[in-house]
């Protein structure tokens, strides 16, 4: 595995492969949710999933960092292979993959305690730091990553539930940036916020791709084509089409996935 | 669906003022306004048996926490003392000195009374021997006053609280008329007085014949003792028990049967658990009959059904969301359970804990299998650990004991128990709503 160098200047088109996933399949009991699905996902590049309500994209999302673990109906087959590496190998610990794959879930669930130890619980429980200086400085660092430090620098000892719910979302970012993962992984991040609100997590998402690989999966259309450089269009478990942002909103090549962004379907 | 297009039906928002309502909307109004009366109602009365309750309570137990007691100061001589000692019969010493003493305490006030030894046996019991246990056991006391608080016999004290009166006495040998005429002098000389009855608060049972000395104080402790016990085996236990069962183990058969098991095992009478404790713990283990460590070991198998169910319950209700962002996190099962799960349903496992150790402090069914009830206890046990297993008994064992006998002297000291047991229960709760509180503010 050569380790391409990460510059700001290296276009989409040379990032490396982060995820590759092949014929992934996913039952949930006797439903099977996710059949034959490939898909490549590509380092500091958004690449979003789209598709209509139960056609698998969040439960593909979850199994990226096995979250699918914690539901004991499901069963995933296929290869995940992060780095060259398969997550569902025997050996993997889905703790340490959790570390590395973070996620943001949909409706904003930061912990009951207070702002600043929302964001240091991670950092604490994997030692990322030694002393309380080390600590502090994560997270500012993450808090600054979530676009939100300066809202919160003067509170961080109040708590995070407190805070409206489009802060709040941007401190479970922050919250999932503070263990440095390589990906990131979003459930429909602003499904429960206002424009504004959504207008600023969006451009939070720009600026993540220079650092992560960002995987989101949104029901927005128009979110999906402002944020995301690659696209995949999922329908009843298949992954339809998977391609360039811009190739699959003004070019499709499958009538299905033409006929959802247009509306007539989903 | 035609049946939407059928102009016929009436509307719903039809025409018609605004102003009044319709023959529809009033039912409706009517029926919200009855059910809310029914409402009230039943609140009301509910109230009031809560009312009729206390006041029973209070009005029957209030008698136990008074005594009766007379005062008499004492001096005692050494020679007297030592002409006593050297008697034949030297309580019957002991009691002619205190008769010449109480007789210049009367003649002191002016009040005339006649009586002889015997009606003073009546009266205090055996004055006499108290004396002379007292002098023999403190001889640095002698030549010095000493005042005596002596408690009088629970029929005279019977009469202060209008329980006897000269109609009700039939037999002679305990009480006579003239007696309470002897009650009436002394009262009148300010020898005889009610007192606060700490003996009842902090004393031991006495035997059957003894209603005036009997305590609950003993008990109170021997509950404290179970209680400590059922805490401390069935909140780990049960907690432990709990977050497996929610959060780490597999849904199978075999876990739905443990979950059945264990709904039903809150169901069981609590004299199953007490059979099984006899058979168990002291047939088998050969643990001490009748000490608080079995009560509680028989306490803790009642509560552990009581306390898991609520902890279930309570970790269920932490939000799911909760779990995904530890987890997201890439903190390990257990961390999330013990970071961020536990602490959120502690206010819940504490009122589970709370209504379980309530529930376990009221049983009265398993303490009589395992021998807690009965006249056990002389005295308090030597030290902390060993009233662990001396025998005691518990206060609603004691009060069920107290219930049985014959004297009507013992039926208040069952009341005035029951008072102390839900004075025991209510700061118990204040403890455990206090420590909500605490864990409620740290959210």
């Amino acid at each position: 595995m050569y380790d391409a160098p990460k510059t700001a200047e290296s276009t989409v088109s040379q990032n490396e492969i982060k995820f590759d996933c092949r014929d992934c399949q996913v039952w949930y009991g006797d439903t099977h949710a996710i059949k034959d699905v490939n898909i490549q996902i590509e380092d500091n590049t958004v690449t979003s999933f789209i598709g209509p309500s139960g056609c698998g994209k969040s439960t593909f999302l979850r199994c990226l960092n096995r979250m699918n673990d914690t539901i004991d109906v499901a069963r995933v087959e296929g290869q995940f292979l992060l780095d060259g590496e398969d997550i569902y190998d025997r050996k993997v610990d889905p703790v340490q993959l959790r570390a590395k794959v973070g996620m943001v879930f949909q409706k904003p669930n930061p912990f009951p305690k207070s702002i600043y130890d929302n964001v240091a619980y991670g950092p604490k429980i994997h030692g990322m730091a030694k002393n309380k200086a080390e600590l502090d400085e994560i997270v500012e660092r993450a808090l600054r990553r979530g676009a939100i430090w300066d809202e919160v620098k003067d509170r961080l000892d109040q708590p995070g539930t407190g805070l409206s719910g489009g802060q709040q979302q941007r401190l479970c970012i922050a919250r999932a940036v503070a263990t440095e993962p390589e990906v990131l992984l979003m459930d429909e991040p602003c499904s429960a916020l206002d424009p504004i609100a959504t207008a600023l997590v969006e451009e939070l998402i720009d600026e993540l791709r220079t650092r992560y690989s960002v995987v989101i999966v949104t029901h927005s259309m128009q979110q999906a084509a402002r944020v995301s450089q690659k696209t995949a269009f999922f329908h009843l478990g298949n992954l339809v089409e998977f391609g360039d942002t811009g190739e699959i909103f003004t070019n499709p090549n499958d009538p299905r996935t033409e006929s959802y962004i247009t509306g007539r379907i989903g | 669906m035609t049946d939407a297009s059928i102009d016929t039906a009436p509307a719903a928002g039809g025409k018609g003022s605004l102003l009044g309502s319709d023959a529809r909307t009033k039912k409706r109004n009517a029926a919200e306004k009855r059910f809310r009366l029914y409402g009230m109602a039943a609140i009301a009365i509910g109230l009031f048996f809560l009312l009729v309750l206390f006041v029973s309570i209070i009005r029957s137990g209030a008698p136990a926490f008074t005594r009766t007691v007379v005062d008499v100061e004492f001096t005692l001589t050494q020679a007297e003392f030592e002409a006593a000692e050297s008697e034949l019969f030297k309580t019957k010493a002991y009691s002619n000195l205190f008769i010449q003493k109480l007789k210049s305490q009367l003649d002191a006030a002016g009040v005339e009374a006649e009586f002889d030894e015997s009606a003073i046996e009546r009266l205090l019991g055996k004055v006499g021997s108290t004396l002379r246990e007292f002098y023999r056991a403190n001889p640095e006391q002698l030549g010095q006053p000493v005042d005596f608080e002596l408690a009088a016999s629970s029929r005279v004290d019977g009469y202060f609280k209008g329980r006897v009166s000269r109609d009700t006495l039939q037999d002679s040998r305990f009480l006579q008329v003239s007696d309470l005429d002897l009650v009436d002098r002394l009262e009148e000389a300010g020898v005889i007085r009610q007192a606060f009855n700490w003996p009842f608060i902090t004393g031991a049972d006495s035997g059957v014949d003894n209603p005036g000395g009997a305590g609950i104080g003993a008990s109170v402790v021997g509950s404290f003792f179970m209680m400590l016990v059922v805490l401390a085996l069935s909140l780990p236990i049960g907690v432990a028990a709990s977050i497996y069962l929610e959060e780490f183990a597999p849904k199978n058969r075999w876990t739905d049967l443990i979950e059945v098991n264990i709904s039903n095992l809150a169901a069981v009478p609590s004299i199953v658990f007490g059979i099984l404790g006899l058979a168990v713990f002291i047939q088998f283990m050969h643990l001490p009959q009748s000490a608080p460590l079995v009560g509680g070991l028989v306490l803790t198998l009642m509560t552990l059904p009581t306390i898991i169910i609520s902890t279930r319950a309570s970790l269920r209700a932490v939000p799911p969301s909760i779990r995904d962002a530890a987890l997201g996190v890439g903190a390990s099962k257990m961390q999330a359970v013990f970071h961020h799960v536990l602490p959120l349903a502690m206010p819940g496992i504490l009122t589970g804990t709370i209504i379980g150790l309530a529930q376990a402090l009221g049983e009265t069914a398993p303490l009589l299998l395992i021998g807690m009830v009965g006249f056990v206890a002389r005295g308090y046990p030597d030290g902390f650990i060993a009233g662990f297993t001396e025998p005691n008994s518990a206060m609603p064992a004691q009060i069920y004991t107290w219930a049985t006998r014959a004297d009507a002297g013992f039926y208040e000291k069952a009341w005035g128990g029951i008072i102390i047991l839900l004075a025991f229960l209510l700061t118990m709760n204040i403890i455990a709503i206090i420590l909500r509180r605490r864990f409620e503010r740290r959210w």
